[in-house]
């Protein structure tokens, strides 16, 4: 692999569409078994990246290589490295007339070194359904059958575009953990995401990238100066609901717990949440969604 | 170290062409609208028209040898043309481009999903004409050979034109509407459900540029005597002209879709 133990090295991307210009000079360094993710308002040049990584689309200039390979790469080169790659998209909705096992069985015979497909099925908690035709799955379930998918060619890297839109909170929490256990056997994870907190549980590195350009990429709890960001204490007072802007909270407390002889009321401390450092980053909610 | 001998173009094609078969199957609305629809035009055209053309040969016939030429361009053609932008606007077609599945092995799939459905529509009409509406099958070695390569170029042609024609519609759910016009029209104009010769001279030479008529007056040649050659148009069964002009199309049908193929609608 170039690029000392890279899985995608990108220096000086820039892509445009007519004379709108999406990527305008991107660098982005992916390790070897890490959990990346990538967050940026719609129209930030989010998906144009990601495409390009994925072989989708083509560059402007800069260079590119995935797995060691420019994704530009065409015949059966590209085959043997897309055969090392597993893509999820963002929204599939085949025509449900086979069944989970059908599908991912089927998926199976384009690769050289499949997974077992009772144990993929499995994984993605699609067991029960196994036998079902796709149309009479769930949206999340269909997500999962998705997965299911991308990794049935035992990928070193995966790409995954908002993976769990539509999801109810535990499916989320199944699917996180799943996406976990691919990270821990060594599989490279590109995640695309639209929700925060599935950044902050899953990415091992963040990258916000705004109007074509890479804002920042840093550790969820680091990204935007978070971890050394003013924390909120806030309580209620005998006059009412108050709070004090600190960047040592444990002193303010131990001030209070003095007023206060034994519990203080509706007592909380919060620190930016990475929504918060995020959406100062992209510039305000306005520019979100 | 993992082995990287990707699965060959073919061995993923015929894999392809078993699950399509499988979901052609499982799909009741194609299994009537593809198989079953020409059927009933058979039998209701087949007893409306009951009249002899000259001795020997009934209008039932005569359409017989139509329905079968259509049954080429609705397994091919129309099929494809139909299905294609469907899967396009699924992102069936984006999720293939992303796993080492080659573009051929994806036609491949198409031609045998096309020429299994062929098989079994030419089958049942030829079963339906040969029990109810009095069509003789030929004894004539020559007329099995034509047979034959009518069969095999027809449908290959209307399988290149329908994956040309399937960048037309812009939407799946807009793609039948789009298609079917055009093939109903084309069987108006090409001598299926009248009797090509009482066309209007106009609309003659319109359905002669297209192949539909090749395929008609060439089934017509397999499965009427030779004496109602006669009866058509240039006063001969045309045979080498017939075969030219099918696989003019198909060479032309063939180039459009390499040089057009779309894996994922415009937005």
């Amino acid at each position: 692999m170039s690029d000392s133990g890279n899985v995608i090295s990108v220096r000086g991307l820039k892509k445009s569409y007519g004379s709108t210009q999406a990527v305008a000079g991107i660098d982005i360094s992916i390790a070897s078994g890490e959990i990346f993710a990538l967050l940026g308002p719609n129209g930030a040049g989010k998906t144009t990246t990601v495409e390009i990584l994925e072989g989708f689309r083509t560059r402007d200039s800069g260079q590119v290589s995935v797995l060691g390979i420019d994704p530009s790469i065409k015949g059966a080169p590209a085959r043997i490295w897309r055969n090392r790659i597993g893509i999820v998209l963002q929204s599939t909705s085949d025509a449900g007339d086979l069944s989970v096992s059908e599908t991912v069985a089927h998926f199976a015979k384009y690769y050289s070194n499949p997974r077992n497909v009772d144990e993929v099925v499995q994984s993605v908690g699609l067991s029960e359904k196994s036998g079902e035709l796709i149309r009479t799955l769930s949206g999340g379930q269909r997500r999962r059958l998705d997965v299911a998918l991308g990794i049935i060619g035992s990928p070193e890297l995966l790409f995954l575009d908002e993976p769990t839109t539509g999801f109810d909170p535990e499916a989320r929490r199944a699917f996180w953990a799943l996406i976990k256990s691919l990270r821990d056997s060594g599989t490279t994870i590109v995640l695309t995401t639209h929700y925060l907190d599935e950044a902050e549980a899953l990415a091992d590195r963040v990258a916000v990238i705004n109007h074509g350009q890479i804002v920042e990429v840093s550790t969820p709890a680091l990204l935007g100066g978070r971890a050394t960001s003013l924390a909120t204490v806030s309580w209620l007072s005998e006059s009412g609901p108050k709070s004090e802007r600190t960047d040592n909270p444990t002193a303010v407390i131990r001030k209070l717990s003095e007023i206060y002889k034994e519990e203080i009321p509706e007592l909380t401390v919060k620190r930016a949440s990475l929504e918060d450092i995020y959406l100062e980053m992209i510039g305000g909610v306005h520019e979100a969604e | 170290m993992k082995q990287n001998k990707v699965p060959s173009a073919l061995t993923i094609g015929i894999a392809r062409g078993g699950l399509e078969i499988k979901q052609f199957l499982r799909q009741r609305e194609s299994v009537v609208y593809t198989l079953a629809f020409p059927i009933m035009l058979l039998g209701i055209f087949g007893s409306v028209f009951t009249n002899e053309l000259t001795d020997g040969v009934t209008f039932s016939q005569y359409f017989v040898a139509g329905m079968i030429a259509s049954g080429l361009v609705n397994t091919g053609f129309q099929q494809l043309a139909i299905m294609i932008p469907v899967e396009r606007d699924f992102g069936t077609l984006k999720r293939l481009r992303g796993t080492p599945m080659p573009a051929s092995s994806y036609f491949i799939g198409k031609v045998i999903v096309v020429f299994a459905t062929m098989v079994i529509q030419v089958l049942l009409l030829l079963v339906a004409g040969i029990l109810f509406f009095g069509v003789n099958l030929p004894t004539d070695p020559a007329k099995w050979l034509t047979f034959t390569w009518l069969i095999l170029l027809g449908s290959a042609a209307s399988t290149s034109l329908g994956i040309a024609f399937s960048v037309i519609p812009k939407s799946g759910r807009g793609a039948s509407a789009v298609v079917s016009p055009v093939v109903i029209i084309l069987q108006f104009f090409s001598g299926v459900f009248f009797v090509f010769t009482d066309l209007p001279a106009w609309m003659q030479q319109v359905a002669a540029i297209f192949p539909l008529k090749w395929m008609t007056q060439g089934m017509r040649s397999v499965f009427l005597p030779d004496s109602f050659a006669a009866r058509e148009v240039a006063g001969n069964w045309e045979t080498g002209r017939t075969f030219v002009i099918i696989l003019a199309w198909f060479i032309a049908g063939l180039f459009i879709s390499i040089r057009t193929f779309k894996w994922e609608q415009d937005k």
